[in-house]
């Protein structure tokens, strides 16, 4: 099946201009199919990390949101173990108009700014608002364990 | 006899039977209780009965452009955006009245509704446009913009409407494809831009919407079935009254809750009614045939093999499972019970009786519940067998088709009096032990045998049916003015607040 202009037009971009601390790559075989990492924001406990997550086009998209996940294990009350993100555009604030790019950026702006009010991960929004500096301390560590090579 | 005449009535006016048809299916709406007021000028209302009507699509429909033609009119609006508003504001007419007197403009903006740009849908091409969703340049694409001035190619917007009406369901909250934009899709865009397949689902979405808004409406919850009910019982009337209605389809149902016929209980006991037998009949009834409790700390006890000599595995308490008295009394008449008459074994029984007896008393309702809802599904086979039977007792006796009504009749009531039957278990189930209870009871049991005796008569072979139909047709009134009663009173009950019940609801 051939992949819409807006697919093509929208990875080209991806390549040609690059989103600071974001990456995606299309595989050679479905080019639906990205591999995706960002950089942990600076003056968050990701800071130094590089998280990798994949991302798909479904066949309605841009109708429907983009469908992605989290590969690297991270400790966040908006991600749960299995790397499923709780993020409003993804659902039902999703709209045609908005990009792959502009969804990365707001993945990367989440990971600075958690949400444990609206969390997804019960155990860790918990402890994020009993105990805030063992949360960011224990996602700190997660971030050394597991998103740094 | 009033039956009788009823009967005369009915047959001497058989000579058209569609008339006849219609006419006696009107006379079922009335459940059959009406045989007895025929007697008065004026039906009374019984306190059970609640005041309601039946609206078809059409009349929803128009209700629903009644209000926004008001409303337009009253907010000098046009009535599109009177529409939206009212969707907005749930057709709650007062509150947006009084919020538009209070600042039109914010309860535009808040509506996304926006008087100043023209409402007129263009369509047009734009050279050198490039459509953001799909990419597309060609210098003849056809793009539309809404007021908020986001333009994108007609496909793509069509695609989108199919997607959110088709898909997601959604009718009223449509926005502008920009994700930023809060400007929502007006009606006549939508009309404009979908294919009538999907503007059939959009009209669909607002009525469902509308009736979902309205707490006096439900629709019948009947398959196939469109119609909706208008019924004026509030959510928290409903430990007081039990809103039973008709649809004109034929189906029963309550209109608090949407579930089937189940007065005389109401919405909050069905409720816990239905749960307890969920999580605990099943196991309830394992646990009554097959264990006993520890006579020390209650603990339930499946006894799998091996002599009446038990430990208990938790207290270590060492009792015999035949009398249950202590295991040293019993000296050395190892794997032999002959002391069942000894105190210390008898208080031991007794302990045990009492926690049984909460369990057998669930036990004593659920089974005649479940009996009921049992002989109810057969009924309703003999219902259709019933009609089998007119025919055949037609050929057999040389009766008219209106003079086999009768059993038609019967068979209807008989299963609306088990339904209602039913119920009066679980309602019974719930109820504190008083003299009211037991009035209740004897109600019940009246209702229980009359309905009884009448299911016995429909077992009877055709060929008799013709020679026990004044027999029949008593027993029916009969049934039926049992049922009445034992209505009436109940929601009286609820009514007054009169009864004790052991929960909450």
């Amino acid at each position: 099946m051939a992949l819409p202009k807006r697919i093509i037009k929208e990875t080209e971009r991806l390549v040609a201009e690059p989103v600071p601390g974001i990456q995606a790559v299309p595989h050679e075989d479905n080019l639906r199919y990205f591999d995706v990492s960002i950089h942990g924001p600076t003056q968050s406990p990701y800071e130094g990390g590089v998280f990798k997550l994949e991302l798909f086009l479904p066949e309605d998209y841009p109708m429907t949101p983009p469908k992605i996940r989290f590969l690297t294990k991270i400790y966040h009350p908006n991600i749960d173990r299995l790397g499923r993100i709780c993020l409003d555009v993804l659902k039902a604030n999703w709209s045609p108009a908005l990009q792959i790019r502009t969804i990365l950026l707001s993945i990367q702006a989440l990971l600075g700014a958690p949400n444990p009010d609206d969390p997804l991960a019960n155990d860790v929004a918990q402890r994020w608002k009993e105990d805030e500096p063992g949360a960011i301390a224990t996602a700190r560590e997660w971030t050394q364990t597991y998103a740094t090579s | 006899m009033s039956e009788m005449s009823d009967d005369d009535f009915l047959s001497g006016g058989s000579e058209e039977d569609f008339n006849d048809e219609s006419m006696d299916s009107d006379f079922e709406e009335e459940d059959g209780t009406q045989y007895l007021d025929d007697k008065d000028d004026r039906p009374q209302k019984k306190a059970y009965e609640v005041d309601y009507s039946v609206l078809s699509e059409e009349q929803i429909e128009k209700a629903q452009s009644d209000m926004i033609d008001e409303v337009h009119i009253i907010l000098d609006l046009t009535p599109e955006n009177a529409a939206m508003l009212l969707r907005h504001f749930k057709w709650n007419k007062e509150r947006l009245i009084e919020q538009y007197m209070d600042s039109s403009q914010r309860v535009l903006e808040y509506a996304g509704i926006d008087l100043s740009g023209s409402n007129k849908l263009e369509v047009k091409k734009v050279p050198g446009f490039m459509c953001d969703i799909c990419c597309e340049d060609d210098d003849d694409l056809e793009t539309i913009a809404l007021r908020c001035n986001h333009r994108y190619c007609t496909n793509c917007y069509q695609q989108y409407l199919f997607y959110k009406i088709r898909e997601e369901g959604e009718a009223i909250m449509i926005q502008c494809l920009n994700h930023k934009c809060k400007v929502l899709v007006d009606p006549s865009t939508i009309e404009r831009l979908c294919t009538p397949e999907i503007l059939h689902r959009y009209h669909e979405l607002l009525n469902r919407t509308y009736v979902q808004d309205k707490q006096n409406l439900r629709w019948c919850p009947a398959p196939n079935c469109e119609n909706v009910i208008d019924c004026g019982v509030t959510p928290n009337q409903l430990q007081e009254i039990v809103p039973t209605v008709m649809c004109s389809c034929g189906h029963h149902f309550c209109f608090g809750c949407g579930s089937n016929d189940h007065q005389p209980c109401p919405c909050g006991l069905v409720r816990k009614w239905l749960k307890k037998c969920e999580d605990d009949s099943e196991t309830a009834n394992w646990i009554s045939a097959n264990t006993k409790e520890c006579p020390k700390c209650q603990s339930t006890i499946e006894k799998n093999g091996g002599c009446n000599h038990m430990t208990c595995r938790k207290c270590k308490h060492e009792f015999c499972w035949v009398c249950m008295g202590p295991w040293n009394e019993h000296g050395t008449s190892w794997y032999n019970c002959n002391r069942y008459e000894e105190k210390s074994g008898v208080d031991a029984r007794d302990i045990q009786a009492k926690s049984r007896a909460s369990l057998e008393r669930y036990l004593h309702y659920y089974n005649r519940y479940a009996n009921h809802e049992q002989s109810g599904k057969l009924d309703k086979d003999l219902y259709i067998k019933t009609e089998k039977k007119m025919t055949m007792l037609q050929s057999a006796s040389g009766m008219s088709w209106i003079e086999v009504q009768y059993l038609d009749a019967a068979s209807k009531v008989l299963q609306q009096c088990r339904q209602t039957l039913k119920w009066t278990y679980a309602f019974a189930f719930y109820l504190q032990r008083n003299h009211l209870t037991t009035i209740f009871e004897d109600n019940q049991k009246d209702l229980e045998m009359a309905v009884e005796g009448l299911s016995e008569l429909f077992e009877k072979p055709t060929d008799q049916l013709a020679n026990i139909k004044v027999e029949m047709m008593d027993k029916t009134a009969y049934v039926s003015n049992r049922r009445v009663i034992l209505l009436d009173t109940t929601a009286k009950g609820l009514q007054d607040g009169t009864w004790e019940f052991t929960v909450e609801f």
